[in-house]
């Protein structure tokens, strides 16, 4: 419990400081004033305005102003559109998030048994194929399979959409794709673009993991207890494999976030990159805060769960609180 | 007069990129029903790959490449994975050196004995645990029934092997592998440890092949002590006679190396030069270069094992004829 307690602390802390980046960055990055009012405004008129939005006060009072705003999800209007920032990220949210499960979902449940496999087949042909292609899934870069996937499933074959994200359902202020046809149809191809790399990088770790685990001492000592060989692989070494490996499917996750800007840029995603880079175009500096702010969030979110998932496979993490029954 | 364990000439072979090393060669030796064999020997004599090739767990690039391994007097070198699997942890079971990375981390000790003991028993869940409980009571665990859902990390080193003792145990086998089964743990814990692994043997009858660098270890716990050098034996016997009377002038050299017969520690070899690598085997006896009686022939001609009394020694000191042309 104190295990979880520490980790929540850390949370909070690592999201205050991205908070802090993220402020400075809104307030001291070009004038908020000269960018809310123009530079046909009157002297008089940029002064009520920072009076109005308290420029003037002590920063840290301003840096106070700022959390319980973002902690209320406001995060001011939009340079560019005009409208608040925290609606024109709950519109674009659910794309991205959506994208991101999902190819992290492909990624991890075929990288997952494909690694394993390898592991356990080491001289098996497909396993020096699965390999190779793990390395080129690793080093070709994201745009170039996206425009390689339009090329063949979209332009050639006609089979899948090229671009948006077909039908979606709204179910109260979320939007879904995954609930029709051609939503789903049309997750496949961006899904598949973001994941590829992810796929090859949690095969090779599985696969590296488990041969490593395959020679511990504990493996050996299980085949000299005349276990069974499924026994020997799956509930003894696949589990001391997933230790690692789910950390790094935990991190992966937020690199796909991170990644999700390219993907959405050729697929024309209308997620949180598409509007990123706009803001980005247009020195949007609320906008870009507020995505800074939400993005470590993400991550400590994700490292929470990772933290969790930890509790419940390794019961070293588990630190003296309550002792599990056996049979 | 059949032995539980009779090993023949076995040879075990390191295949290399380039060559082919041999790790053990023509070891012969057997081990009688309820019988505690030691084995000593330096630092890479091949007492591990020795055991290991009883337990049928080489693993390339290591494999059996001569020789015959019987078990109740049937062969089981040959046997298929699957034959051999079932006859492990069952029938021979084993003790390695390290008890902090021999058990699962993430299963709690009683899941360990359960599912060993349902692998090879017909035995139910409910019946399995009981047993469970009742081992780590006899290997002297204290509250054993709640110490069966405790993790390894929450228990000691010498706890730790208490528990490695009762995966040994727990279906009651007739031959136990114990490779060095002190040697990672604090000095006040081996005794109770080797104790403890001598009374349950007695009192079930288990024979155990003991490989150790501990001297006192053999003087107090073994009935037959096997020296290896070089990949080979070079004296078997009974524990007494080879205390007093050793044959081959690298077990004296042993000997001669522990002034107490009852310290325990590892300083047991002080017996000038070292051994041969498995790179650079050196012709003729392996010992001559080391050997402060060698004779002449020593360094063409490898000694084969002559049987003095109830030992058998590798050394021309020991050839009947050698003596008496002498
Ligand atoms: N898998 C392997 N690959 C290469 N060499 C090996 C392998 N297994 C054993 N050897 C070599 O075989 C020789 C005998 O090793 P073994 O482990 O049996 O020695 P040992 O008598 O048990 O020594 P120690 O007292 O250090 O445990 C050593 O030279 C070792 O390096
Ligand atoms: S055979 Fe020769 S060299 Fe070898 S131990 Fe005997 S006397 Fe020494
Ligand atoms: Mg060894």
């Amino acid at each position: 419990m104190s295990f979880v307690l520490g980790r929540l602390g850390q949370t909070v802390l690592v999201l205050l400081v991205a908070a802090f980046v993220s402020f400075s960055l809104f307030r001291y990055v070009g004038d908020p004033v000269n960018n809310m009012v123009g530079q046909s405004a009157s002297l008089a008129d940029r002064e009520a305005m920072r009076a109005a939005l308290g420029l003037d006060d002590a920063f840290i009072l301003q840096f106070a102003r700022f959390v319980g705003n973002a902690l209320t999800g406001d995060f001011g209007m939009s340079y560019r559109f005009g409208q608040p920032v925290a609606t024109l990220i709950a519109e674009r949210f659910p794309a991205t998030l959506e994208l991101a499960l999902i190819s992290m979902l492909i990624a991890t449940g075929l990288g997952v048994p494909l690694g394993v496999w390898t592991a356990l087949n080491r001289d098996h042909w497909l396993s020096q194929v699965l390999l190779a292609a793990s390395l080129i899934g690793v080093a070709l870069p994201t745009f170039l399979i996206g425009i390689a996937l339009i090329l063949f499933f979209s332009v050639w074959l006609g089979w899948l959409p090229s671009f948006g994200r077909g039908e979606v359902v709204r179910i109260g202020g979320w939007t879904t794709g995954l609930l029709t046809v051609g939503g789903l149809r049309a997750l496949v191809l961006p899904s598949i673009t973001l994941g590829v790399f992810q796929l090859a990088l949690i095969l090779r770790l599985a696969r590296a993991e488990m041969l490593e685990v395959m020679r511990a001492d504990f493996i050996r000592f299980a085949r000299a207890r005349g276990l069974k060989p499924r026994a020997i692989q799956y509930r003894h070494a696949l589990r001391n494999t997933l230790v690692p490996v789910v950390t790094m499917i935990g991190l992966q996750f937020g690199n796909v976030f991170a990644f999700s800007i390219i993907v959405e840029t050729v697929f024309q995603w209308p997620g949180l990159g598409l509007l990123v880079i706009q803001a980005i175009q247009f020195a949007d500096v609320p906008l870009l805060a507020a995505y800074l702010v939400l993005i470590a969030l993400c991550f400590a979110v994700i490292n929470l769960a990772v933290d969790l998932a930890y509790v419940a496979i390794d019961p070293r993490v588990r630190s003296g609180g309550g002792v599990r029954r056996t049979a | 007069m059949s032995a539980l364990l009779s090993v023949q000439g076995l040879r075990v072979e390191i295949a290399q990129r380039h060559r082919v090393l041999t790790a053990v060669d023509d070891v012969s030796f057997d081990i009688a029903a309820g019988e505690i064999l030691g084995v000593v020997g330096e630092s890479g004599a091949g007492k591990s790959v020795t055991g290991t090739a009883v337990l049928g767990l080489l693993e390339r690039p290591a494999y059996q490449a001569a020789g015959r391994i019987l078990f109740d007097g049937r062969r089981i070198d040959t046997l298929d994975e699957d034959a051999m699997r079932a006859l492990r942890g069952r029938e021979i079971a084993a003790v390695f050196q390290d008890p902090l990375t021999s058990l699962d981390p993430l299963m709690t000790i009683g899941d360990q004995l359960v599912e060993t003991m349902r692998t090879h028993l017909d035995l139910t869940q409910a019946e399995a645990v009981e047993r469970a409980a009742r081992l780590l009571a006899e290997v002297g665990i204290p509250a054993p029934r709640e110490r069966l859902a405790s993790y390894p990390h929450e228990m000691s080193g010498g706890m730790r092997q208490r528990v490695v003792l009762a995966l040994a145990f727990c279906c009651e086998p007739r031959l136990i592998i114990a490779d060095e089964p002190t040697t990672a743990l604090d000095v006040s814990i081996q005794a109770q440890i080797l104790d403890l692994l001598r009374a349950m043997c007695r009192e079930r009858g288990t024979a155990v092949m003991l490989v150790t660098h501990d001297m006192g270890v053999i003087a107090e716990v073994t009935d037959h002590v096997a020296v290896m050098y070089a990949g080979r034996l070079v004296e078997v016997g009974p524990t007494r006679r080879l205390l007093a009377a050793a044959a081959h002038p690298y077990t004296r050299g042993l000997m001669a190396s522990i002034p107490d017969m009852y310290r325990r520690d590892e300083e047991l070899m002080q017996i000038p030069g070292s051994m041969p690598r498995l790179d650079a085997p050196v012709p003729g006896c392996a010992f001559h270069p080391r050997c402060p009686q060698a004779l002449a022939r020593c360094a063409g001609e490898r000694p084969p094992s002559f049987t003095t009394g109830a030992s058998q020694v590798a050394c021309w000191l020991a050839d009947p004829a050698g003596r008496s042309a002498a």
